[in-house]
Parts: C-alpha cells; structure tokens; sequence
C-alpha cells in the first residue's frame, strides 16, 4: 500500500525503512527528499514547514535524519531560553563538543557565524547539513535578526548547510516586516479520517487481531474525530479506553466479531471520556482507576472545574464584591447603588446608546484604588478602619489571581485593577456574606 | 527570632527591672514551648496530606516503569500534584518545608521548589530549578549577570540552562549509585527499592507565575519525560479551576494531575487554639479580648494561622514585659517559689490589683488589716490564691469542653460552634432560665453521648438510673437532676476568670495595644502625626489643648492644618501667604512692621519643601486644570 519512496543518493534499503516508518506522509517525504536533493549537493537554503499539531512535522524529519544518517542538529526553540543555548547546540551537533566553549560569553549572531566558518574550514561538509528547529514560531519573540539571518545561513557561514523550520504557524504570520529571503514552504495537512485509522490501527495490542483493534478504532474515531484529530492525544484516548472495550470479552459475552454490541458496550463510556479525561477535567491515572470501581462510586469523582469553592477572608470576600461592582457597573452610576438619599433615578435615565450592551457581555472594566475603597466601605455592614491590613489583602487578591492589577507596578499612585472572577462565583461569594449583590448590579436593575 | 539578642533591649524598657531577668526567662521557655507545641501540632495536621503525597510520588515513580502495552502507548504525562492548600499563604511555607523534608528523607533525593517571585523568565526558573537540584552554580548567559563572570570560574561555564544537561546529570548519577556508592547513609536504602528514584519540582505558588513561563517549562519537561522521571507538585491557593485558567489543553495534556486537599484554615486554627489556649498546660492566658482581636485578625483579614501565633507571641512578650507580677504566671511549682522571692514593691503591686482588692473586701475586718501589713501572711496568702487559680484552670477547660460538647449539638448553635466562641462568652448569662430550658433538651442527647469529657456526668446519670423505683416518670426525674448536676458544675467551674483573685498574673487584656501592633493604620498615624505633632515629638511648646496646630510646629503639620480648610483646590499663593503669616506669628514679629507680609526666600523654601512632603505622602497633587493650583486628594480625618 505503501508507494515506494525512490530517490538517487540513497540507498534503497533505507528508503524502505523510512516508507514504513511514515505510514500517511510518503507525499511529504517525497517532496521533502527531492528538495534535499543528493546527499553531496548543495540544498534549499531554508525550508519552513507547517501544519496542525500531530501532524508529523517533527516525526517526519526525525526518522529521515535518523534513518538516512544525515548530519543534522535538531533544536527546539522552547527550550532556548537564551540564543547561546541555540548556537552550542547546533556546533555541538556538528563538530563535536570542542566547538562550543570557542563561542565566548553572551555570544552574538556573528560570533557564532565566525566560530561555524572556523570550524567548517576545518572540517568542510561532504554532505549537506541539517538545521532542524522545532516550534519555530517562538523565533518571531527573539531578536527580528535571528530569523532573518538563520534564513540565509548558508550564505553566511558558506557551507552546505540547511534550515529546517518546524511550525503550526503559516508563514504570512511571521515574515519580519524588514523582508527576508523567503523559505521554501511545505504544508503537512491534517491526517484525515481513514489516515487516522490506518496510523492508529497499527499500534495492535498483541493478544489481539488487527481487525479486531481496527474496529476499536474506528468506534473511538466516530465519537472523537468530531473533537480531536491530534494523533498524539488519539493514541492516548485509544490507550486508556481499550481494557474497558475488551471486557464484554473477556467475560464470554461477545466474541470478537460481534462489532454492534461491542460498540454497544463502549459508546456511552466513551462519551464520557470525551467530558472527562479529554478535557483533562480526570487525569489519566483516576480514569483508568476509575474504569475498576464501581458505577456509583466512579460517580463520586469530581473533575477539576467542579472545585470552584474559594475559602477567604471576611474583608477579602467584600473587596472582591466591591471591585466586582467597580468592574461590571459604570461609574455615574454609583450615586445611585451606595448613596442613601439617591432620589428616584430610572435605569432609562441613565441609558447611553452604547451602554444598551450588557456589561457582562463586555468583560470586567478597570476601576482606580479609591472607588474600589469607597464601595468597600460602603457595601461593608460595619465600621472598618482603613488599616494596612485591607491594603495587604487587595495585594493577596492580586496574587491569587482573583484581582488583575491594569496599571503597571511602578505606578504607585492611583493603581488600577479589574476584577477577574465570574459573575458565579462572585454570587457564591456574596451568599456566604449575605449580600445580594445582583441588587447591585447595573444590568440587572 | 532570636530572644537572646533581644534580653537587654527586654531588661530595658521594662518595669520593675530586678525581676526583668527571670521574667525574660520564663517568657522565653513559655514562647519555645509554645513554638515546640505548634510545630508537632502543625505535623500531625499536616501528616495525612503528606503522606498522600509521599505515597503519589513512589507511586508515580513505579509506575513509570512498567512496560506493558498501554502504558507504551499512552502519551508519557508528567505526573503532577495539585495541592490545595487554601488562601492563607503565609502558613504554606511550613508546610512545603516539611514536605521536601519528607520527600528527600523518603522519596528521593532530587527536589527543588520555586516560587513565582524569583521565576520571572523562563530562562530564570530553569536556572532556579537545575541549581536546586544538581546543587551548582549555574550560568545564563544574560546581561543582567555580568557579575558573575569574574566569580565563576571557566570550568561552570559548561553547566548551561538546559534540561539536557540535568537529564546527563541524573544518568549519571542513577548510574553511580546503582553501581554501587553505599557511603551516603540519606539515601543509598532509597535507591536501593528503586533505581529510579523521582525528580520533584515543587511550584510553591502556582497561581503567582506567570502563564507564559509555565506552560513553556512544561512543554520542555514533557520533551524529557522519558529519560527524567518528572514529577510536579503545584500549590495552589484558590481552586483547582486555575490551572485550567493557567494552562492551555495542549498544555494541560501532558500532565497528569491529581487532587490532594489540605485541611481548611480554619479547622487549623481550631486545633491550634484547642491544643495550646484551651488547656492548662500553658500558664499564659489571654483574656477574651484580646482572643476576639485575635481571632477577629484571622477571620476577617488574614485566615493565617502562623500571624495567629506571632500575635499570640506578641502578647507573651507584652505581658511579661509590662507586668511585673508576672514572675509569678509560670508553673505551679516555680510560681509557689516565686512568691517567696517576691520584693517589698511587688507586694504592693498585688494588694494594689483590682482582683486582689475585691477578694481582700469580702474577708474579715482583722484579716483585712493583716493582708495590708504583714508581708509574709500575704506571701502565704498569696501561695494559696496561686494554687487555688491553677485548681480553677484545671477544672475550668474540661468543663468548658463539656458544655461545648452539649451545646454544639443544639440547632442553631445558641453558644457558637466553636469551642473558642465560649472562652468570648460573658458567662453570667449561663444561669438564666433561657440556657436551663436549653439544657434541658440536650439532656437527652447527653445520655447518648459516649464523650469521655461526659464520663463524670455520665456516672452520675447511672446513678440515678439505679434508683428508678421511684415510679413517677423516672425519665423526667433523672433529667431534671441531670440538669442541676449541670448547671452547679458550670456555676461552681466556669465563672469568669475575672472573678478569680491573682488572675492579672496570668491573664493578658490589653486588646488596644494588641490590636495597635497587628492591625496598623498607616493613614490615621500620619494624620495622628500631623495634625497633632506633640503626639510624637513630645515637645512642650507643641502642646496644645483645642485641637489647633501650635505656630511653632514643624512646617509641614502648620501646611496640612492650612490645607484642611482648603477646597478641592489650593491656590499655591494663597496657601504660601498663610503659611508664611502663621510662621511669622511665631517667630514673634510685630504684625504691623513694614516686613510683615513680605516672604523672604528661606520661609518660600521651607514652604515648598513642606508641600512637596505633603505631595509625597499623597495628600495632593499637581493638576492640570489649573497651573498655579494643587489637588487635595483627602477629605475629612482632622
């Protein structure tokens, strides 16, 4: 099923392998070799690929490097929390591990072009090399002359040398607005559904037939495809879910060919899956402890979003009820929630045209310091003298997240937040205190 | 806190100095116990969860090591541990403290915490986390350390921020032991259960890092999870929904979290009252006061069990610092030995003490006339009262929980439904017809009750179970007598500790200062300060009686008095013109000489500093409405 790869240069046997290896992406090895060319040749400068997440962009180009035995350095742009690390890697790769301590402290871009030309003089390439940099994206948040540079690298350092860039972002979304030398792109698609199938059909348990396991398959696909298509995360979900598949099984129930009660027996279970490990809602471990227990007691088990309930200080529930209106009512309107003589104002009266919206709608507004106070001390049933621990806790607030400080850091005069619950659970908040806040909130007057 | 470099500064201040010295001894054995206390306290509350998360890290690591077909297939997640440990993050440090004890004492030896304030960049957390864990100094090569180029020398320069070089590190270390180094004694017994033993990365406080850095450090780890057994431990202050908040699915996929919860704060605080106030064990006590501000901190502020103690410790050091009879607030033996000791000035401190007075009233006129004058009828006096105050507390804490037990099955929880709402509780109230008839309702729960704190109620109640040939509703009978065996106990035990004579020496009552020192308004001590600057300097001539600001205070409290009778906003000419009249005023110059209403350049100056003082402390500001103007930014406060 597999069409051969052929390409001059390398050896036949390999090809082979490499074929069997990329089950679904011979199309994209083919171009990919073609474009490499023969190993001696001098090939594309650079080369961008891009596709989803889990499309093989990686797998790819390991088992090429791998299987061919080319020189190659791969490098993942998330973990160079600095470019030395990038330049090491890379002369590490391919001169051994002399090259890097030529590069001095805090290297530049052209330190590590001096330092690549020294050391390919020495040892000059019989074949090209590879530079294969994952999650390439994240070069777009490093110096503007990295890419650039990294694009047209064979010109720089005079070596066969070639860039290979692994992303999931196209490339119109992060070409430097300077220009530069322009990539050749290859776009890895989705694997589509019978792809999917095929791929994961291969990974068959081994006391059990392929078509077995094929049928498992395609039932997780009918419920996931619609949610997932990540392969890495299908094998995952195929993984955990199998013993619960096999049991009707192993109890004598159904044999293997039965496919209509053995999906019977899965869909339901699976169903939940997609609400719960999917979503990771149920780590792994407690859904395949899960799985083991009994129904009601599997039941019992709460997911992670279910653990809404904050436990917090008097004052602080207030502060947060007080930001809470700051955000979600506009300013004019205080006068009417927190004076006691207010006189009779209609919502209508206050109504601007662009105000018709719901606040809710729009999102948390920022407020400024002192009207976050005085609506504390207002909606507060008793007397509270501003000490310093009411400040601290506003700061605790921001800590954990529940206040979102706007303003930067440094300014300390009149800084500025934004509330960061939800209206759940602020109304959550304000039963426990006894204090009903929708009486008010702007939108619900 | 070192008490030792604090003795003489102690001995100083403090009245009565010649007993200073024993006092600052006994406060410090008191405080060391105290702390000793709370420390086991705090283990024992802390052992279910971390044994929890103990066995989650061996069992994280054993699994890891299996090999069958699921677990080949299965996307290898990083094990993780979301630990709730509630909002009161002062507390966590202890408890992450004792947990990576426990974890290099058990598990294993590699692991590293990181908290968010140090982890700004990514490139900082990973420098944070392989310096922790492979004990080096490590090397980003980053301008903003230059400093350490001279300091470190060449050979680190190897030792970069990647997790490769931790992943070689940790093969050759698994190596080395597994060959065979049984020098060290730590942890030779671990390895040898397991080869493998786990990398703990504890994230103190999750919700304080930034999003960005953590899903990227994730990211990389799960590149390494196959040679690097990671495990994380997250602490978590609010609830678990933020790491759904934190973390993207594509994130989040590779872990593998479970929820470990820690026991809430406030059950924390309730067992660290029960164990360290409510016994008498400590002879320190506070009076209810001083506990509602206490505890009223905790509630309504901070819900931090360790500023809990600090504020107990404080009120240790004031005490003793403040009273001298204090000698006496020990343990019975010492105390009975201290009053021998007592000096001719603390005996008359005690007959001056309102409970001692009051006590000295209800005696006999001749008796009267002895306590007042004969010193060693009162020492003697006084070694009974000391006796008689610790028969009290030893009485008094079971019965309390007694009437706790009672009442805190009652609906509505007529006397609170903690133990420590009744230390608060006026107790005069507890002979009224309203708690009898409460009382009485519980009387049927009581004979159900196995308490052991019951066990003298109970035997009573079997007593009169014996004597049921009286055929009058015996039920009813037996009750009713339960009931007054009750309610004698509580009268006869659980009066106020302001009722017993000598209670002064034991009991701490300023709540003012207490809650001056832990509940600091930085606003009202500035405007304290300004407007009534004697408060502070203590200088005479700044004395004043109507609330007015004397001429000859410090510029910046005559420019505050002046800008209190300000608008919204001050016009900088007008206000320099009655700041300089006022000056001038009391310098003593003549009203009509031809000076007068002239500002020279020194008093313009001091008039400038004086507001821009005021601009600092944010009582004004500069506007833009109007230039030669300035913004009040408060309002009322005189």
């Amino acid at each position: 099923m597999t069409a051969l790869l052929q390409h001059p240069g390398y050896d036949e046997e390999r090809l082979k392998g490499v074929a069997e290896k990329l089950p679904c992406r011979e199309v994209q090895a083919e171009m990919l070799l073609s474009l490499m060319g023969q190993p001696h040749q001098y090939s594309y400068p650079s080369i961008l690929i891009y596709g989803h997440r889990a499309s093989g962009k990686s797998h790819v180009m390991h088992v090429l490097m791998k299987e061919l035995e080319l020189p190659h350095a791969t490098v993942s742009c998330v973990e160079c929390v600095s470019i030395a690390l990038l330049f090491e890697q890379v002369l590490l790769s391919f001169f051994g591990c002399d090259a890097p301590s030529l590069l001095p402290r805090s290297p530049s871009l052209s330190d590590f072009v001096r330092v690549y030309r020294q050391q390919c003089s020495q040892s000059p390439a019989k074949q090209t090399r590879y530079i294969v940099m994952e999650k390439a994206e994240l070069l777009r948040d490093t110096d503007a002359s990295l890419l650039s540079a990294l694009l047209r690298l064979q010109e720089l350092v005079g070596d066969n040398v070639t860039v290979i860039l692994l992303s999931e972002i196209a490339w119109d979304k992060f070409r430097p607005n300077t220009g530069c030398f322009e990539p050749l792109l290859l776009h890895f698609p989705d694997y589509s559904k019978s792809e999917l199938q095929q791929i994961l059909s291969q990974n068959v348990h081994s006391s059990y037939s392929a078509g077995f396991y094929s049928a498992y398959i395609n039932i997780l696909l009918g419920v996931f495809y619609s949610v997932c298509r990540d392969l890495r995360e299908l094998r995952h979900l195929a993984a955990l879910n199998f013993s619960k598949f096999c049991e009707p099984l192993a109890e004598g129930k159904v044999k293997e060919t039965d496919t209509h009660k053995l999906w019977k027996h899965i869909e339901p279970h699976l169903k939940k899956a997609m609400q719960t490990v999917y979503l990771r809602e149920v780590s792994s471990l407690q859904w395949e402890q899960m799985q083991q227990m009994e129904e009601e007691e599997a039941g019992a088990l709460r997911g992670l979003s279910a653990h809404t309930h904050v436990e917090l200080p008097y004052y602080s529930k207030f502060l947060l009820i007080a930001a809470y209106l700051a955000s979600y009512n506009p300013a004019r309107t205080d006068k009417r929630f927190f004076l006691k003589h207010h006189g009779k104002i209609r919502k209508t009266n206050f109504l601007k045209k662009n105000e018709k919206t719901s606040n809710h709608l729009l999102g948390p507004k920022p407020f400024p310091l002192d009207r976050l106070l005085a609506i504390f001390y207002s909606v507060v049933d008793s007397r509270v003298a501003p000490t310093a621990s009411i400040f601290s806790q506003i700061s605790s607030l921001v800590t954990l997240q529940l206040l979102a400080q706007v303003s930067h850091d440094d300014q300390l005069d009149a800084p500025k937040y934004k509330c960061a619950v939800s209206l759940d659970f602020i109304c959550a908040i304000s039963r426990t205190v006894n204090f009903d806040i929708v009486k008010y909130l702007y939108d619900f007057l | 806190m070192s008490f030792f470099a604090t003795e003489s500064y102690f001995v100083q201040g403090c009245e009565d100095a010649e007993s200073s010295e024993t006092r600052f001894r006994l406060c410090q054995e008191l405080w060391d116990k105290i702390k000793t206390d709370t420390e086991v306290l705090q283990d024992e509350l802390n052992r279910k969860i971390l044994d929890s998360l103990l066995d989650f890290t061996r069992k994280c690591s054993s699994t890891r090591q299996n090999s069958d077909w699921a677990s080949q297939m299965r996307a290898s997640e990083i094990p993780t541990a979301a630990l709730m440990l509630g909002v009161n993050i002062p507390d966590h440090d202890m408890t992450f403290q004792s947990l990576s004890d426990m974890l290099k004492q058990s598990v294993s030896p590699h692991v590293a915490s990181v908290q968010a304030k140090e982890c700004g960049a990514l490139k900082h957390l990973m420098k944070k986390v392989l310096e922790r864990l492979m004990d080096t100094v490590v090397v980003v090569d980053d301008e903003d350390e230059e400093e350490n180029v001279e300091t470190s020398p060449r050979v680190h320069r190897s030792v970069h921020c990647s997790l490769g070089i931790l992943c070689d590190w940790y093969a050759a270390r698994t190596k080395k032991s597994a060959t065979g180094t049984p020098g060290k004694k730590r942890s030779s017994q671990v390895r040898d259960e397991q080869q493998q033993p786990p990398v703990v990365i504890i994230f103190k406080d999750l919700e304080a890092f930034n999003p960005r850095v953590l899903q990227d450090f994730i990211l990389i780890c799960s590149q390494y999870i196959d040679r690097l057994p990671l495990t994380f431990i997250f602490g978590i202050a609010t609830s678990p929904s933020t790491i759904q908040h934190m973390l993207p699915h594509s994130v989040s996929s590779l872990l593998c979290i479970e929820l470990f919860q820690s026991l809430s704060c406030t059950q924390h605080l309730a067992t660290v009252i029960d164990k360290l106030i409510l016994t008498s064990h400590i002879a320190f006590k506070l009076n209810g006061k001083v506990m509602q501000v206490l505890i009223g901190v905790f509630l309504y502020h901070d819900f931090s069990v360790r500023n809990f103690i600090k504020g107990l410790q404080l009120a240790l050091l004031e005490h003793f610092h403040s009273q001298p009879l204090s000698v006496l607030c020990c343990k019975k033996k010492k105390a009975l030995f201290n009053v021998t000791q007592l000096s001719k000035p603390n005996l008359d401190r005690i007959r001056q003490l309102p409970s001692f007075k009051r006590y000295v009233e209800k005696q006999e006129a001749q008796e009267q006339v002895n306590l007042m004058t004969d010193d060693s009828h009162l020492k003697e006096l006084c070694q009974q009262l000391i006796k008689d105050l610790h028969k009290y507390h030893k009485n008094y804490y079971p019965i309390l929980r007694c009437l706790h037990t009672l009442t805190s099955s009652l609906p509505r929880y007529p006397l609170g439904k903690q133990a420590r709402v009744l230390t608060c509780f006026p107790f005069r109230m507890l002979a009224k017809g309203e708690l009898v008839s409460l009382l009485q309702k519980c009387v049927e729960i009581l004979q159900l009750s196995k308490s052991k704190k019951m066990k003298n109620a109970l035997t009573l109640l079997e007593m009169n179970e014996s004597r049921r040939a009286k055929r009058l509703s015996p039920f009813e009978n037996l009750r009713n007598e339960a009931l007054k065996f009750i309610d004698n106990l509580v009268k006869s035990h659980l009066s106020p500790p302001e009722s017993q004579p000598l209670y002064e020496v034991c009991y701490y009552s300023s709540s003012a200062t207490v809650r001056r020192h832990l509940n600091a308004t930085p606003r009202t001590s500035i405007q304290a300060a300004l407007s009534n600057p004697y408060h502070y300097l203590q200088n005479d001539s700044l004395k004043s009686e109507d609330g007015t600001v004397s001429n000859a205070a410090p510029d910046i409290c005559i420019a505050y008095k002046l800008h209190l009778e300000c608008g919204r906003l001050i016009n900088l000419y007008d206000w320099l013109e009655a700041y300089s009249t006022v000056v001038l005023a009391a310098e003593g110059n003549d009203p009509d000489s031809e000076h007068f209403g002239k500002v020279d350049e020194v008093k313009h100056a001091r008039f400038i500093r004086a507001v821009s003082e005021l601009e600092f402390l944010g009582f004004i500001k500069s506007t833009k409405q109007k230039t030669d103007h300035v913004a009040r930014l408060t309002w009322g406060g005189c």
